[in-house]
């Protein structure tokens, strides 16, 4: 377990490495547009750019404005280009606003998508799996801006249920809620859908195992069967999926539903910094979501273990 | 077709009865190609203590005969007919939750490939506990434990009290069958059914689990059906062996009948291509050729007809189960031929055969 954690780790820091030169090639090489161009202004002078090109490293050699770079990141002293604002601090702001919205929206579509999932492979061909099929592809189906603008407009304007819009912090737990719950469904429906699929179809293949048949031989009732044998076997594939969704949405993934319902997270950031094409804060909020993707990657490896004996740590691939 | 019981029926619960009693078993499945009849008309009778051996090929119905006993068949697709009684209750009416307390406690059932028929992810001591508990919840964890430990002792685990916490990986194929037995024997059922316990084993290791089984029946007075495809393993342990062969019984006798004096030529057939260790190889008779038959499209007739060197004109119409040797009604076939041809025509380089078709 002990050397498993270490080569992971080991192995997430090379990742993050590998990541970042990957991100300030792509900013600094390809597209050959001068960056003290854009933070002087369009009208600036050539004297101005010379200036500064200097007081941001852009005359010193790429590895030693990588360099820089990182060391800024690392310290909390990055700046982005535009606002000069500081990338880490608002990184930092926007982690509860993300991680009220990413837990919430999580904790709905895994606890719908194992029901439907559940209730579907238990009445396989029934009319009861039919109805869920269908509504688990309608859920997958919806693209998320779109559903969240119905539900907006609905819930918002039409009905005046909801609160607006924005993030309210979890000092104040009813105004917490109430600003949350269009977000958390907006993007829990997709995932619940998609999920209760894989479970479903996850069941089944077990459901044809030798072992399902010993455990129904002897004289398990209907339901212990289900969960303990079937269920039981059939979490990897979709603890495999929530690694990295879950990974994938804390890290600032979840752009659409925080731009749309104006939820100050990683993920506004994020969208922020690409529609601005800020270098300093796409390379902070790439690495912060790198860093989450990496994390759940071990964790989902952990999982693993702890669900199937047969994978040992010690033994399993870097 | 109606079956003679070879035993006058007694009360239920007196002793001395079949303690199984299968009626006219019939097993369809609806499937996306058509109706397979599995299992298509089987009756047999098992007495307390005794060995029965269902043999045929692969495909001929044994496995789902055995599950279907203890309903382990029922299905939206499938369709079941017949009777099977337990001590005289009859089961196939049972609904799920009563069956549930006869599957284990009465009727335990282990199945060929003791590789993957153990939950991967659980303690093999679990399993065995998950079994005693599901049918006496009042046992506490910690007993269970310990009659679990003996169960593996008493089926030849070495280091039981340290086994019983290992994972069924950690298990050898052959301790993993052991493990299976003693899970098997948790309840104490008067019923053990092997489905073809021994063929994803090596050699030595058959033999072992023969070995277990055959003592299991001496020492508890276990009743057995053991199901397998190989007349050698028959010959070690049955008293009495059934004949299955798309689907229904061909052939029923006691070991006896059916080594020495067999009349159906498909059982000549498995008898001609038992490796026998008496015969220098080139001696060995090869097997049956051709194909069993599709259950979706079995031939009309006697079912073995395509296959039957000796087939003749009145074989178009289906033979019944019959005592066709007067001296002995319980020994029983489905072949048209009559008792004289077959002492006669079974004979193939001085032993039992079946000789190539012709044509
Ligand atoms: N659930 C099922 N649905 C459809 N066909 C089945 C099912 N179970 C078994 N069969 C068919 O029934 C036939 C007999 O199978 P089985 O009893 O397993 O044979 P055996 O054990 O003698 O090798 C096979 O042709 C098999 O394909
Ligand atoms: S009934 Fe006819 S075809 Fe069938 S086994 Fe006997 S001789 Fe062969
Ligand atoms: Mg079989």
């Amino acid at each position: 377990m002990l050397r498993f954690l270490v080569r992971r780790v080991l192995g997430a820091i090379a990742v993050l490495f590998a990541i970042s030169v990957l991100v300030f090639l792509i900013f600094n090489v390809v597209p050959a547009t001068n960056p003290a161009q854009r933070i002087a202004g369009k009208n600036a002078t050539p004297q101005l750019i010379k200036n500064v090109e200097k007081e941001w490293g852009f005359d010193k050699s790429l590895p030693e404005q990588y360099w820089t770079q990182m060391k800024l990141i690392f310290t909390g002293e990055v700046k982005s280009y535009n606002a000069h604002i500081n990338v880490d601090e608002r990184i930092v702001e926007g982690i509860p606003a993300t991680a009220s919205l990413c837990i919430g929206a999580a904790i709905i579509w895994l606890a719908f998508g194992f029901l439907f999932g559940y209730l579907s492979a238990v009445r396989s061909g029934g009319w009861l799996d039919r109805g869920l099929t269908v509504l688990a592809l309608i859920g997958i189906s919806m693209p998320v801006f779109w559903l969240a603008s119905i539900l907006l407009y609905y819930f918002t304007y039409k009905i005046e249920l909801f609160p607006p819009s924005g993030y309210e912090p979890l000092s104040d737990p009813g105004k917490w809620f109430s600003h949350l719950i269009l977000p958390w469904i907006s993007l829990a429906v997709l995932f619940a859908g998609f999920y209760s699929r894989v479970l479903r179809s996850s069941m089944l293949d077990v459901m044809n195992e030798d072992y399902v048949r010993t455990a129904r031989a002897k004289g398990l009732s209907q339901r212990r069967v289900m969960v303990k044998h079937v269920l039981r076997n059939s979490l990897i594939p979709v603890i495999t999926l929530f690694g990295l969704d879950f990974g994938v949405l804390i890290g600032g993934g979840a752009i659409v539903t925080e731009s749309l319902f104006n939820i100050e997270g990683v993920g506004l950031f994020t969208a922020e910094a690409l529609k601005q094409q800020d270098f300093p804060s796409i390379m902070a909020v790439t690495l912060f979501g790198a860093f989450f993707i990496v994390l759940f990657n071990i964790l989902v490896d952990i999982g693993y273990a702890y669900l199937d004996p047969r994978i040992r740590l010690g033994a399993s691939a870097a | 077709m109606s079956a003679t019981p070879e035993t006058a029926p007694v009360s239920p619960g007196t002793g001395g009865g079949p303690l199984l009693e299968v009626d006219g078993l019939r097993v369809g499945f609806a499937t996306e190609d058509g109706r397979v009849q599995a299992v298509d008309g089987v009756d047999f009778q098992l007495e307390p203590g005794e060995v029965l051996a269902i043999v045929g090929e692969s495909g001929s119905g044994k496995s789902v005969t055995a599950q279907t006993l203890i309903g382990l068949t029922r299905s939206p697709n499938s369709h079941i007919e017949g009777s099977v009684k337990l001590n005289g209750e009859e089961l196939t009416t049972l609904s799920e939750a009563q069956l549930q307390k006869v599957r284990g406690r009465q009727i335990a059932m282990i199945f060929q490939d003791p590789m993957t028929s153990m939950n991967p992810v659980y303690t093999v001591g679990r399993q065995i506990i998950e079994a005693i508990r599901a049918h006496d919840s009042k046992v506490g964890k910690r007993d269970a434990h310990r009659q679990a430990i003996e169960l593996l002792e008493a089926v030849g685990i070495p280091d039981a009290d340290r086994r019983v916490d290992a994972y069924p990986h950690e298990f050898s194929g052959g301790m993993r069958q052991r493990a299976m037995i003693a899970m098997g024997l948790a309840l104490e059922p008067s019923i053990l059914i092997a489905d073809e316990p021994t063929t994803a084993l090596d050699v030595t290791i058959q033999a072992q689990i023969l070995d277990l089984i055959q003592d299991l029946n001496r020492s508890r007075g276990l009743a057995t059906i053991l199901i397998t495809h190989d007349l050698g393993v028959v010959a070690e342990v049955a008293d009495r062996v059934l004949v299955m062969y798309g689907g229904k019984v061909v052939e029923r006798g006691t070991l006896t009948d059916i080594f020495y004096d067999p009349q159906h030529p498909y059982t000549w057939g498995l008898l001609g291509s038992l490796t026998r260790l008496d015969q220098p190889r080139p001696h060995r008779l090869p097997q049956i050729s051709g194909a069993p038959p599709s259950l979706l499209n079995l031939p009309s007739g006697c079912a073995f007809r395509p296959r039957c060197p000796h087939e003749f004109g009145k074989c178009k119409e289906v033979p019944g189960l019959e005592a066709r040797l007067p001296e002995d009604p319980n020994h029983r076939d489905r072949c048209w031929l009559t008792a004289e041809q077959k002492r006669r025509l079974r004979e193939v380089e001085g032993r039992i055969g079946l000789e190539e078709p012709r044509g």
